[in-house]
């Protein structure tokens, strides 16, 4: 359990300089990496990496996991994130639930997962693993989804019982819980009732685009104000958390992230002095 | 529907646009699998473009899309990590351009280049580490960064023509096949062509041949008056440059 509210960033090669060349650090508590992108033999993203952690903390942030995998998860992407971890000591290390590989097919995307039964099984199975390679917690983030499975249980059931089954963390995507609410047309409200908000160690903010039909989970402009709002109900549920933001497209000068970061400190101090 | 099933049917949707693996996600679930669909390729599409920048920049923008998106409907990603998808691309652009050969030598050069970007570090020879090398039994362990390719093309002056935002030469067959030598300086991918002695070099050196059968053979081929040094020059620049990791004495 952290101490007190953290403020973070995700690091993205767009933002190296800025991490790397000032005189002094970057004024985050953290940054976040894509755990992918590092999960290499050597060369220039590892260099970068080393000199950011001599500085910050670093939390890993996995894609490709695919804890979903009805077949399993890959001994050699295990290994690889461990070698990773063993280096850089992260704050977390996280992923997604859903499912991008099957068999020898992997999607490089985020896929949705049935509520069900026998897919609780499989993602316990599979985060079981996980912490027992890695040799701790992981944190699983809430997805954004654009079709919704028929299942036997609501998202936030499924994610408290893979808590209390495997004794892992959440990462709670604000933003994913407004695009899924949206597109799926449930209650925001009612997911941060319904999610352990004891087990929540971090907090991703980020914007989303409207499409045709649907809200996409873009990571490409501002938080927006009703993320915003429901980051508010969020921290009043939740104790204190590593908050950060995550933006991967159309990447806005340091200052602009910063700012925003700004914004959910005030958000928190609001809801501390609410709470005193 | 058990979780593999779905998640075979989701694999067809994607790969093949299969409706009947649609259909059974339900009625409403049409424009939430489009936006699956669009994600996966645009993804793909993405990764290949930057990974080709150069190819891309000379087939145009058109071509190149054409390209990728025959190859993302004919080799679906099997890898965790997307550095893994470019690897094939070459494959795909030679079936798609058998007449003009530059375009996967192209590819290839690009490749091997963005793969010796992430390869792994070694430590730099120093003037020490060759002080008391025994030369006829060394063998020159090279960097692993270190790959050669092959190349009947100016596709290597395509290539920097391009990347220092000059106009490109036409295409052209060389009059004699080429190699070209690509490695990583510090923290930066290069090339270079290597002249055919020291390309046959190379090559017997990637073989495990000690430095002193490669003396052997390049005094066979230029002669006993130049080969020493020619041998002696090379070696030099080999460990200058950066191209070797490693001495073993055999």
């Amino acid at each position: 359990m952290l101490e007190r509210h953290q403020f973070g960033l995700g690091l993205r090669k767009p933002l190296y300089r800025d991490f790397l060349d000032g005189r002094t650090a970057v004024a985050v508590d953290f940054v976040e990496v894509i755990s992918e992108n590092f999960m290499v033999d050597g060369g220039r993203p590892l260099n970068v990496l080393r000199r950011v952690r001599e500085r910050h903390p670093v939390a890993l942030h996995g894609v490709s996991m695919s804890l979903g995998s009805a077949d399993g998860l890959r001994d050699d992407y295990l290994e690889r994130l461990r070698s990773l971890a063993d280096m850089i000591e992260p704050l977390f290390i996280s992923d997604h639930l859903s499912w991008s590989r099957f068999e020898l097919f992997n999607s490089h995307d985020l896929l949705p997962l049935p509520y069900t039964w026998e897919a609780l099984d499989v993602v316990c199975g599979n985060v079981h693993r996980t912490q027992d390679m890695l040799g701790r917690t992981i944190l699983i983030e809430n997805p954004s989804s654009y079709v919704s499975l028929p299942g036997e249980m609501a998202e936030w059931e499924f994610l408290e019982a893979i808590c209390e089954r495997t004794g892992c963390g959440l990462l709670l995507d604000v933003n994913n819980i407004y695009v899924s609410a949206r597109n799926h047309g449930f209650d925001a409200q009612a997911y941060l009732s319904g999610i352990p908000a004891a087990r929540v160690r971090q907090i991703h903010l980020a914007g989303h685009s409207q499409g045709r039909e649907l809200l996409i989970d873009t990571h490409d402009r501002p938080v927006p104000d009703p993320v915003w709002s429901l980051y508010a109900s969020a921290l009043e549920r939740v104790g204190p958390v590593a908050t950060m933001i995550e933006r991967d497209d159309d990447i806005p000068p340091l200052p602009e992230l910063l700012a925003e970061i700004e914004v959910a400190r005030a958000i928190a101090r609001g809801n501390l002095r609410s709470a005193a | 529907m058990s979780l593999a099933a779905l998640q075979r049917d989701f694999r067809s949707w994607l790969t093949a646009e299969a409706s009947d693996a649609a259909a059974r996600f339900g009625k409403h679930t049409a424009p939430g699998l489009a936006v699956y669909l669009n994600n996966y390729r645009g993804q793909l599409m993405t990764c290949l473009a930057q990974s080709f920048g150069a190819v891309r920049a000379w087939l145009g923008d058109t071509a190149f899309d054409g390209a990728a998106a025959t190859h993302i409907d004919r080799r679906p990603p099997h890898s965790w990590t997307l550095d893994a998808y470019p690897i094939e691309f070459p494959d795909t652009l030679d079936t798609l351009y058998p007449q003009d050969p530059e375009v996967a030598e192209l590819a290839r050069l690009e490749r091997d280049l963005g793969l010796a970007f992430v390869a792994r570090d070694a430590a730099q020879l120093t003037l020490p580490d060759i002080a008391h090398v025994d030369w006829s039994s060394a063998i020159l362990e090279l960097a692993p960064t270190f790959s050669l390719l092959p190349v009947t093309t100016n596709a290597g002056a395509i290539w920097a023509a391009i990347e220092s935002e000059q106009t490109p030469p036409a295409a052209a067959i060389l009059d004699v096949p080429a190699v070209l030598a690509i490695w990583r300086k510090d923290y930066s991918p290069t090339f270079r062509t290597l002249d055919p002695v020291e390309a046959r070099a190379m090559f017997r050196l990637t073989d495990g041949r000690t430095f002193g059968e490669i003396c052997a053979a390049i005094v066979h081929e230029v002669g006993e008056v130049d080969g020493p040094q020619v041998a002696g020059n090379l070696l030099g620049r080999w460990i200058a440059e950066g191209m070797i990791g490693s001495i073993k004495e055999r």
